[in-house]
């Protein structure tokens, strides 16, 4: 690694609210700063714009329910590989995509950071051995907490500081970052066969509810001062009529107040907001409530969200919310696999294909982009697919075209065969706005860094910062009047530096780069009632040993350790 | 009609994979051009011209070129991948995923196929003198979307897995097969002119089989509710009629419940 000084480019940097004006960018080693020698590497960037290496908040990239997606979805790869290539190694998939295709097409559209968002605790091995064959992308993975045992049963008592020891056990043990809840209370009560659709729906032999398990977890999220808040993928995900179910589990974060060291404000992040933005009471009446649910958002400062925006492709669904892929298979007959992790998650995955020839699949569509729109804060307002749920995401581009565009959204709009119906149900034909590249960036860089309390590292391109930089071919004075021009150019940067190393040039790979596995150490003091739970639990109800429980540190070979105190 | 005739000089060490065998990669192009159309030998990129002589003249289009590969093909796969329209005649043997994904026009293969033959087929017809490995006209690894459309005419024998969720077309069996036909079909028609071994039609919704011969082992998810006359793939006869598979869902059209048909000649 040396220097590199990219030159005259229209710089994007939001967190400096710099929008497109013509500087250079200097690294040196594997930070961004002041200035360089004379020696550097010179890149030209003139004509074309320079952002941070972006930052993906919620994707399912690793782990065992992306491996037997792979595994049952063989024809996921059929015509949708490239050829092998000289330097580097086979690409394969599209919606499940193999690790180094993941890798490969998330630096070439000049990412730096992905978040695999739902880690069995079980299952983490098999999570970071996949993290790390994933190459140049830095990852963190969140486990999931809000069907677990111990959890329920601490919460159920408002037993905070054992939750929060417990939390923090965990994540250590799992290399995890965070805390995420999926379907809270749902997922457990689905080993009945059962669900909880709404937040004060009681789950089976627990004694508590839904809401009961968000507050907790906030409250346990925040005693321990994590970088990022709760994650959450609220109950009645897919529903026609969730909106409401979505309203009341965001106003649980009324009053919360954030309590952290990383500059974070949110104390919730409510994930692929789309699926839970539906109102009407069958697929019949299925209309938008996008209008709703963000008007609510945008008053709410404490709150962040992800679009998961529905890319109309043939994909395959996956999630820890083991009722709603059992339900998703009884609407579309394909396969389905499911799976219980004992004492903590279940999980699903089914095929689905977005059909522009089906009504609700456009209106899906359409309110993924009408959240985009009505959102007032780009900086809590985050561009994903809920990767692979909603769309690969090598469709993100994509949906910024649809942000930046009417007239892609119109010509998507008319290729639908119910458009008429789509626009019934729907706000989106005749919305004017176009989002900005400076919204953009805000919505892929500088707003989720922030989110998951990693804007010390990532998310703009002041000095100190990782030098992750991307130099994309888009004349930000001259914007293209073919939207087409705009997803061409974000789904393969000119140039894409990660950790000081150029990964991307013209759009091919160039390095396996320096990739990164972030985790979280919080430390709690001894609590030796957690302790003798842990213990009785790992004798009594896992099916392994507590020695084998952790992840090992070979499994995470190049880490970078976010060491937190909760005590201080 | 113009004919490109293609004549095999090296038998390859691995075998070779030729996409680019169709009608429509060699239409508009002269016999120097097809030589230079790309094929893969594993992962190495070769040329058709490394191992076929290329001789005659393309058509303008798809439509009005023939194909003649005059020799063996016994490890050369995907022979009219993807075709739309045009002929291609083996003088002899194929090897896997002839005719897979086709979509028009027809192929005769004199000799034997191997497995795959008209794999996820849309359109067409494939003819085969010989015999056909297994997966005769079955959907990919995986896929819930078979054979669409299109006949596959094999006056030998064939394998297991006739017919994988097959949605419609038509498959000709002159001899016997072994396991599976139909399995999880929605539509289409598969006739077995000899025996069949057993697993015939498993979790198949919709859909008809014919066998002239002896299902050796019927699934116990078909029901027989009748006695009845029909005329298929040429011949006449009486056949006791089963429906199935009784163990899958039943779609309804117009209220009434859709099963699949199993029709088995009756012995005289
Ligand atoms: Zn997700």
């Amino acid at each position: 690694m040396a220097e590199i000084l990219i030159k005259n480019g229209f710089v994007i940097d939001p967190s400096r609210k710099i929008n497109g004006d013509v500087m250079d960018v200097a690294i040196k080693d594997d930070k961004i700063v002041e200035k360089v020698g004379s020696g550097a590497k010179v890149i030209d960037a003139k004509g074309k714009v320079v952002m941070a290496g972006a930052v993906d908040v919620h994707a399912h990239v690793a782990g065992p329910k992306v491996n037997a997606g792979r595994l049952m979805r063989p024809e996921d790869k059929l015509f949708k590989s490239p050829d092998a290539q000289e330097h580097y190694r086979m690409e394969m998939g599209f919606s499940i995509p193999s690790t180094f295709k993941t890798g490969y097409d998330y630096a070439r559209m000049g990412y730096a950071f992905v978040m695999e968002a739902a880690m069995p605790p079980l299952h983490s091995p098999h999570v970071h051995e996949e993290i790390h064959d994933t190459p140049i992308i830095d990852e963190a993975a969140l486990p999931v907490f809000a069907n677990n045992w111990f959890v329920m049963e601490y919460l159920k008592n408002n037993e905070i500081d054992n939750a929060a020891a417990y939390v923090a056990w965990i994540i250590a043990a799992t290399k995890g970052y965070g805390i995420k809840l999926v379907n809270p209370g749902g997922t457990a009560a689905w080993a009945w066969g059962l669900n909880c659709l709404g937040i004060n729906d009681p789950v089976p032999f627990y004694d508590i509810t839904p809401a009961e398990i968000i507050t907790g977890l906030i409250k346990t999220n925040e005693y321990l001062g994590l970088p990022h808040s709760v994650h959450i993928h609220q109950n009645s995900l897919g529903d026609p009529g969730n909106y409401t179910v979505t309203l009341d589990s965001l106003k649980l974060a009324e009053g919360v107040k954030a309590r952290n060291k990383f500059g974070r404000d949110s104390v919730m992040h409510s994930t692929h907001i789309q699926f839970h933005s539906y109102g009407g009471d069958s697929w019949a009446n299925f209309e938008s409530k996008a209008k709703e649910v963000m008007e609510y958002v945008n008053t709410q400062k404490n709150i962040t969200v992800d679009l998961g925006c529905v890319t109309l492709d043939e994909t395959t669904t996956m999630t820890a919310d083991g009722p709603f892929e059992h339900h998703l298979n009884n609407l579309n007959h394909l396969k389905w696999a499911n799976v219980d992790v004992e004492l903590e998650t279940a999980a699903g995955v089914v095929p689905y294909v977005y059909d522009k020839n089906i009504k609700v699949c456009g209106i899906q569509w359409a309110i993924g982009l009408e959240l985009g729109l009505y959102a007032k804060d780009p900086m809590r307002t985050f561009i994903t697919t809920d990767h692979p749920n909603a769309g690969p995401f090598i469709r993100y581009p994509r949906i910024i075209k649809w942000l930046m565009s009417q007239k892609a959204r119109e010509a998507t709009l008319d290729t639908f065969k119910y458009k008429d119906k789509v626009i019934d149900a729907t706000n989106i034909h005749g919305m004017d706005r176009e989002l900005t590249l400076y919204e953009v960036a805000q919505m892929t860089r500088t707003g989720p860094a922030k989110a998951l309390g990693l804007s010390h590292m990532y998310g703009g391109l002041s000095a100190g910062l990782d030098a992750n930089v991307g130099v994309f071919d888009l004349n930000v004075k001259n914007m293209p009047s073919d939207p087409e021009m705009i997803e061409k150019a974000l789904l393969r940067a000119s140039w894409f530096i990660k950790s000081g190393q150029i990964v991307v040039k013209d759009g091919e790979i160039t390095g396996h780069g320096n990739k990164r596995t972030v985790w979280v150490n919080a430390k709690v003091k001894a609590n030796p009632q957690v302790t003798r739970d842990i213990n009785e639990k790992f004798l009594k109800n896992y099916t392994v040993g507590i020695g084998n429980y952790p992840v090992w540190d070979a499994l995470a070979p190049n880490p970078l350790v976010i060491d937190i105190d909760a005590e201080a | 009609m113009a004919t490109i005739t293609l004549k095999p000089f090296k038998t390859p060490e691995l075998i070779i994979e030729c996409n680019n065998i169709t009608p429509d990669a060699f239409a508009g192009k002269t016999p120097a051009e097809i030589a230079e159309l790309e094929i893969f030998e594993g992962k190495v990129r070769e040329k058709l011209g490394d191992f076929f002589s290329v001789t005659g003249s393309s058509g303008k289009t798809a439509a009005e070129t023939d194909i003649l590969i005059d020799g063996d093909c016994s490890r050369v796969k995907y022979i009219g991948s993807k075709m739309t329209a045009g002929t291609i005649t083996v003088n002899g043997n194929a090897d896997m995923y002839v005719g897979g994904w086709m979509k028009g026009g027809k192929i005769h293969v004199k000799g034997n196929v191997d497995s795959f033959c008209g794999i996820a087929m849309e359109g067409g017809e494939i003819e085969v003198d010989g015999n056909a490995g297994n997966y005769v006209g079955c959907a990919y690894r995986g896929d819930w979307r078979g054979m669409r459309g299109g006949t596959i005419h094999i006056h030998g024998n064939a394998g297991n897995d006739i017919g994988t969720f097959m949605l419609g077309g038509t498959i000709i069996i002159d001899k016997n097969a072994f396991i599976h036909v139909s399995t999880h079909a929605e539509g289409g028609t598969v006739v077995i002119k000899g025996d069949v071994e057993g697993r015939v039609g498993g979790q198949m919704v919709k859909g008809d089989i014919y066998v002239f011969g002896n299902v050796q082992y019927m699934l116990p998810g078909f029901k027989e509710i009748d006695r009845v006359r029909k005329e298929i793939a040429g011949e006449s006869a009486t056949f006791r009629q089963y429906i199935g598979d009784l163990g899958e869902r039943h779609p309804k059209s117009k209220g009434k419940e859709i099963y699949a048909n199993l029709y088995v000649k009756a012995s005289a």
